[in-house]
Formats: C-alpha cells, structure tokens, sequence
C-alpha cells in the first residue's frame, strides 16, 4: 500500500516532467512534420543555463530566466536554421535537428566539462513534505509537481481559450489554408518551436537538480520522450499526456521492484526452471527496457499509437 | 495610385510549375473592380494552379498584379492581407474547429471592422446560425461550403477567387451559392469564379475565359461563348 502510492506519486512526477518535453516535441511535429531530434538538447540546455544562473543570482531568477533563454534559442534555430533547411525537404529538416544535437552536446562539453556539474536543489525546497508510513515524499517533487500542472493548465488554456492558440490549432493540421487566410505561419511556427522548447527547458530547469545535470541527459531522456510520442500517438497531445504518465509509472514501479522473473511466473503458477540467468533477473534489472518493450509492442499491435491520427 | 482604368487583377504571362513539371504556359488575363469573371475549363487544365499561383502557393515565373502592385513572389499571408481571399476547391475547413471558430480564423485582425460581421453570415444561411457550435468536421458539404465561403469573407477581401462552389452539391444549395456570389458583388468585392459546369458561369458573369492545357483558349462574354459552338465542344463539352 505505502509502496504503491509512493511509487504512484513519483510515477506521475517523472510523468509530468515527460510531459512538459514530450508537449513540445508533439506540437512542433503536427505542425511542421518533422521530429526534432535535438528536443532533448533543449531540455539539457535548460539545467545548465539553470545552474549557471543560479550560481551568479540564484535557483528562483534561474527558474524563470532559464527556459526564456532556451525558448529564444529555440526561437532562433527555427528562423535561421530550420526555416532555411525546410526548402529542401524533410530528409533535411531531421539531418539538421539530428546534428544540432551534437552540436548542443560539444558546446556543452566545451563550456562545463565533461562531468556532471553541481546543481542543487535550493535549500528552501530541501526537505520533507510528508511521511507516508515510513517512507518521506520530498518538497522537492512536490514542486516539480505543482509547476508541471501550472504549465499544463497555461498551456491547455492558451490553445483553446485564446485567439493565437486558435490559429495554432487550425495549422496543426492545415498550415497552407491558414496563411491564405491571411495569418503570419511562418511566425506562428517560429513562436511554436520557441515555445516548445522553452518547456523543454523548464523540463530541464526543474528536473537537472532532482536527476543529475551531466552532459550525457539529453540523449538518456531523448530516446525516452520518442517512445512516448510514438506510444501516445504521433501528433497526438492527449496521447502524449496517457503515455508520458504510462511511462513515467512504468519506470519508477519497475525500478523499485526486486521480485525476479521466476518469482513473476510463480505467481501465476508456472515455475521456471531454477539455474537460468533470464529467469533470475529482477524487474529492476528490466526496468530500463521496459518502456522499449512497450513502443514495440504499441508499433506491432496498434502502429499509430495510443491516440494518434496519421498513419504515417 | 488605383484608378478606375487599373484591373483589380492582372495576370500577364504566368508560367507556373509543381516541382519539375510545367503546369501554366503563359495564362493572360484580368478581373477589373466589381466584376464577375469565370475561369472555365475541364479538370487539370491549371485553373486552380492559376489560383494558387495567385496566392503565393506554387512557384510561378511572369507578372501577378493586384491592383497595379506586383506581388508574385510575396508569402501567402501578405497577399492575402493585401485584400486577395481563396475560397479553396477541397473547402479545407478546420474539422476540429467549431462553425464559430472557423469563421473566427477568417477574421485576419480583430481590431479591424469589415465589410462583414458573423451575423451577417448568420443571415445569410442560417444552417450556419443552427451550426455554431458545431465542430466543422461532422457539417455535410453543402454546409461546409457555406462556411468556406464565409470564412474567406470574414477576411474581408477587395477579390476573392472561387474554387469550384457548386461541385457535387443538391441543385437547392448550388441556387443559395449563387444568390450569396450576388450579395458579395453588391458590396463591391470583384470575383474570378472558378467552374466547369456552364450554367452558373453564363448565369452569373459578365466576361469569361476558358482554359486549356495550361493558357487561355477562349476569351469573350457569355454570350460569345454561347454561340460559338466549336470552341465549347473542343474545350469544355465531354
């Protein structure tokens, strides 16, 4: 009981901050077909322009600072980058974001090192904000919490309670028939593609301090918000929500399960013969691999996704 | 700048091309002010490209004048804020919009007042006024063209280009299209009709251009048209 609703909590916690990057990784493909291998990049971005910051002034200017800056990166790659490898298709738009991933990595490299840096949760946030049972619940995931539900909020009412969100949403999926309406498309992506990486950023703000903020984060979370996208549903923001809380449950009950498989088929009355090293392996050990498990499984079973509308 | 003489429209040798293949070969012809013109033609003669090239959507070689400003070569949007509406041939509503929003989109500045308000569209058909809050994706066609045609109104555009409005509709619903094409004219706004049935085009219009493979075959009034029988039967008749 106690493990199932801390794990619970922290399964909705890591969920939600999947979210925030897989939101923004979702929009930018309905909107301009083309996954954006560098999304995770921004994400990274994010908790190192956080630690930089909080370190002149500061975790809480850091905390509003930093995703601006990466949204204006963002922003920037779209106008200067993106727009202009556009013209030659999207074999090109995915080369460009593939190896603006690398680029964000090496200059990461060259700026804080190759090790991971000392970014720390603030002191105000350090501490316990309940003890369910034995077992203490961090104030800190608590504010992770509270921020990603303030993003989702802002973000649900943006797109349909305003007038931009409205023509956001009529160019996920007609573009052309929006600009000949006279709306300015090309800005509307641009502020699109900031935006979503500016959540990616916040992802990164909020969640560098409560993992570790090391070079190597955006390709440990990058490959994860693709299963999610593809397991929600290419374009599909709903999906995308299901699956990141899917997956962020998957994750944290797995990782704290010690049973080993044998102990699995035991309990539905099949037991494995005793000596075999797969047998013995734990959930934990699995953990890792689940959520691939579950992409192919979703690609074999139902190839567009938990709520996805292309086919493609 | 703009004086009676100038064409509201003005296309002058437009070459007009999807990726390697050449689909407009040189297409001559204008719209002046408050005037109806029909484009006639069998299907993928290049009448829609002609629109399209027109709106910035396919890449085109040659003059585009709007009223004597050059504008091929401006992005969509910025030809459509000059005044230019396209009321497409697939009608391309927002299925997950409802009635309102999609009427809403039409609006390019919302501080603006047009010549049209949603009321007016309302009055006009009110299917729509029962519709409003519809999403656009469940309206049967002849709704949906309603709403097309008046989304692109809600722009409020000085020359609208009319893809096809009566295709595959009830003859009741292609009478109401009609009726909504004169109360546009009446408030001033000039029209190139788009079509390939005959009856609306000699109904409705004051000069006629029909087209084939690509350029201009044909140029006259309804009744030039109507009585030249060899250029009908080459061109248009099946």
């Amino acid at each position: 009981m106690e493990f199932v609703a801390i794990s619970l909590l922290n399964g909705i916690t890591y969920g939600l901050l999947l979210f925030m990057l897989s939101s923004g990784l979702t929009l930018i493909f309905s909107m301009m077909g083309i996954l954006n291998f560098a999304h995770a990049s921004f994400y990274m971005l994010g908790a190192y322009f956080a630690y930089q910051i909080s370190s002149w002034v500061g975790f809480w200017p850091g905390l509003l600072v930093a995703p601006l800056l990466v949204g204006a990166v963002g922003a920037a790659v779209e106008r200067y980058g993106l727009r202009r490898a556009h013209r030659f298709g999207h074999v090109a738009e995915l080369l460009f974001t593939f190896g603006l991933a690398f680029v964000v990595e090496e200059v990461v490299h060259l700026i804080w090192g190759k090790v991971a840096v000392d970014y720390r949760i603030p002191a105000e946030l350090d501490g316990t904000l309940f003890t369910l049972f034995d077992t203490s619940f961090p104030i800190y995931k608590g504010f992770m919490m509270l921020i990603s539900v303030g993003m989702l909020v802002a973000l649900y009412a943006l797109l349909t309670r305003t007038r931009i969100g409205l023509i956001i949403q009529a160019a996920l999926t007609k573009p052309d028939m929006v600009e000949a309406l006279g709306h300015n498309v090309p800005r509307i992506f641009m502020l699109v593609f900031g935006g979503g990486t500016a959540l990616a950023g916040l992802a990164g703000v909020i969640g560098g301090n409560a993992f570790v903020t090391e070079p190597g984060m955006a390709a440990a979370v990058g490959s994860i918000v693709f299963v999610i996208v593809v397991v929600g549903g290419l374009g599909s923001l709903g999906g995308a929500f299901v699956a990141s809380l899917l997956i962020g449950c998957i994750q944290t009950f797995s990782v704290a399960l010690s049973i080993s498989i044998t102990d699995v088929f035991a309990l539905a009355g099949v037991s494995l013969p005793a000596g075999s090293q797969v047998a013995r392996l734990t959930i934990t050990q699995l953990a890792p691999v689940l959520p691939y498990l579950l992409m192919v499984a979703i690609l074999i079973f139902r190839p567009r996704g938990l709520m996805g509308a292309r086919e493609s | 700048m703009t004086d009676a003489s100038t064409p509201m429209l003005e296309i002058a040798d437009l070459h007009g091309y999807y990726g390697k293949s050449h689909v407009l070969h040189g297409v001559n012809l204008h719209v002046n002010a408050g005037e109806i013109v029909c484009l006639l033609g069998r299907n993928g003669v290049g009448r829609s490209t002609t629109a399209k090239a027109v709106m910035g959507q396919v890449v085109a070689k040659g003059a585009v004048r709007f009223k004597g400003r050059d504008i091929l070569g401006m992005k969509a949007y910025e030809i459509a804020r000059l005044g230019i509406g396209l009321v497409p041939e697939n009608r391309d509503i927002f299925p997950d919009l409802t009635v309102r929003q999609n009427l809403m989109l039409g609006v390019k500045d919302p501080r603006a007042t047009g010549r049209w308000s949603i009321d007016d569209m309302y009055a006009l058909f009110p299917r729509l006024k029962e519709r409003d809050g519809t999403p656009g994706g469940v309206l049967s066609g002849g709704e949906q063209q309603m709403l097309t045609l008046c989304r692109t109104m809600m722009g409020d555009p000085d020359f609208v280009m009319i893809d096809e409005p009566t295709e595959g509709l009830a003859p009741k619903i292609v009478e109401l299209v009609g009726q909504f094409l004169q109360e546009v004219r009446k408030r001033g706004i000039s029209i190139l009709l788009i079509e390939q049935k005959l009856a609306i085009a000699l109904d409705i219009s004051e000069r006629l251009y029909l087209m084939g493979h690509g350029r201009i075959v044909f140029e006259g009034t309804p009744a030039d048209l109507k009585a030249n029988e060899a250029i009908r039967k080459e061109w248009l008749e099946v």
